[in-house]
């Protein structure tokens, strides 16, 4: 599975670092990124599944 | 601005100061015979273009991806050209528009594309395009769209938005323009001195083409120059050629404190950067950009400090606000080199400063972010002693700077304005 967070939409709400901090990462700010690249490892994807689903603005889009 | 050749095998700079119109254009060879699809696509391969706009993709990876495209598909010539210090995608469009053109058509041909547009940033530009489409149209139908000039217009998802009606904002990628561009059908989006180039390889080959420039970066460059106290010099130059040569045909005459590349994307670089080979390759070793290869050379009135924090500023000014990191990344940023500049940074801020440079990086939809980041990284990396002393007030440029009550910002100080005259005619 790969993820992606869309920068243009994320209001840093943080919800997706609390369920799967291992794949997103925020800033000094709390804006969320996607960091050290787009394959999510088979035992987290339950994990970004929540996340992206707990973003209550969709900025989170998986891929399988 | 001055125009100069510094290479014996000149294929984009025309040494007359008037605007090539079509006659001059054909009896330079122009819209000759020459090699067309899968040979061309060959020929472009084997010649090794890289895109010109800064990204320094390979060019033919571009073309097979939208010949493999299913459906129509459309090409756009990218000269919005949004780094402020560059003027050599006007200068191309304004006195050259048919090398231009005559590479958009073999193009457009190549890849099969239905639509083309020529996408501008200014109204001169726009009007010479106008005026050689008159002359000769082109095989495939072409609208000139002219966007705002802003830093991130030509940014490809922003040129493909602005095209698309709506404002010129880049979007997050993937997907990329030549997956989902114009109207959502495959585009593909070439810098317009990517496209000059065609000409040449097409009607010469990818041997000829190689005879200048490096293994990486094969083939010539314009090169936009601009100093304190002397006019901006654009220059073609064969790939690989030092900066040095640059400055010395530009007359400079002093040794310069440093530089800005790549336009403001490849950040600062110290003195010692007079040496560095002018090729994607040799700027990236040194930790820069070739980017659209224009250079800024800082002279006495110049503290680099204090432009960092000016084209800091400017990034801040000029964000797009639809990305969180970029628009609190680019002000804190900014925040923290003015205060260096007003002599009360703390250590604390410095050191953050420093991270964000590395932190901030790929966080944005598009380049501004990261180019930002890379300023702020290269202050500390080219300047460090510099920055030091600035820790505790001690730059007399910077205190003098802070009492004068105004100060020009950056894109004004350093944007290059090109001067050409449409309505005068070649004497040929
Ligand atoms: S949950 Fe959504 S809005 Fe919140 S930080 Fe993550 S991506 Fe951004
Ligand atoms: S990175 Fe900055 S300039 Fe680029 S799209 Fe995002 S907010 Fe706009």
């Amino acid at each position: 599975m790969k993820v992606k967070v869309d920068p243009t939409k994320c209001e840093g709400f943080g919800i997706c670092a609390e369920l799967a901090p291992q794949v997103f990462e925020l800033d000094e700010w709390g804006y969320a990124a996607v960091l050290g690249g787009r394959d999510v490892p088979a035992a987290l994807e339950d994990a970004v599944r929540r996340a992206a689903g707990a973003c209550s603005v969709a900025a989170i889009s998986t891929e399988t | 601005m001055r125009v100069s050749a510094l290479t014996d095998d000149a294929r984009l700079l025309r040494p007359a100061p008037e605007r090539e119109d079509l006659g001059c254009y054909r009896t330079a060879g122009g819209y000759g015979d020459g090699l067309t699809g899968d040979d061309l696509l060959a020929a472009v391969d084997a010649a090794g273009l890289r895109g010109r706009g800064g990204g320094g993709f390979p060019v033919a990876r571009k073309w097979e991806a939208l010949c493999m495209a299913d459906g129509p598909r459309d090409v756009v010539a990218n000269g919005a050209e949004g780094e402020p210090a560059s003027l050599k995608d006007r200068y191309l469009l304004c006195r050259r528009p048919h090398l231009v053109l005559d590479g958009l058509e073999r193009c457009a041909l190549m890849i099969g594309a239905e639509r083309a547009w020529v996408y501008t940033a200014d109204a001169v530009t726009t009007a010479s395009v106008h005026a050689a489409l008159r002359e000769r149209p082109v095989a495939v139908p072409v609208v000139v769209h002219q966007a705002p000039h802003t830093y991130v217009s030509g940014e490809e998802t922003a040129a493909v938005r602005a095209i698309d009606g709506d404002e010129a904002l880049p979007t997050a990628k993937p997907p990329r323009p030549f997956e989902r561009g114009v109207g959502g059908r495959p585009t593909l989006v070439q810098n317009v001195e990517t496209l000059a180039h065609v000409p040449f390889i097409a009607a010469h080959g990818a041997k000829a083409f190689r005879a200048a420039g490096t293994d990486s970066t094969p083939g010539t460059l314009l090169v936009t120059l601009s100093a304190p106290g002397v006019a901006p010099l654009l220059c073609e130059v064969d790939a690989g050629t030092p900066l040095d040569r640059v400055l010395d045909a530009a007359g400079l005459g002093w040794t310069p404190a440093g530089f800005v590349m790549g336009g403001f994307a490849g950040g600062l670089l110290g003195p010692q950067a007079r040496e560095v080979r002018l090729s994607y390759e040799d700027l990236l070793a040194a930790g820069s950009l070739l980017g659209c290869a224009a250079v800024i050379a800082l002279g006495a009135p110049d503290c680099p400090v204090a432009v960092a924090g000016e084209i800091l500023a400017y990034f801040a000014a000029e964000t797009t606000r639809q990305c969180g990191s970029c628009v609190r990344g680019t002000q804190a940023m900014r925040d923290v080199v003015a205060q260096l500049c007003a002599g009360h940074a703390s250590a604390d801020a410095v050191e953050k400063l420093d991270r964000w440079g590395t932190t901030l990086r790929g966080r944005g939809a598009c380049g501004l972010l990261d180019a930002a980041a890379h300023m702020a990284a290269s202050l500390m990396r080219e300047f460090p002693v510099l920055v030091h002393t600035h820790l505790g007030g001690g730059c007399a440029i910077c205190a003098a700077e802070q009492s004068s009550p105004w100060r020009e910002p950056a894109a004004g100080r350093f944007a290059v304005a090109i001067d050409i005259d449409l309505e005068r005619k070649d004497a040929a």
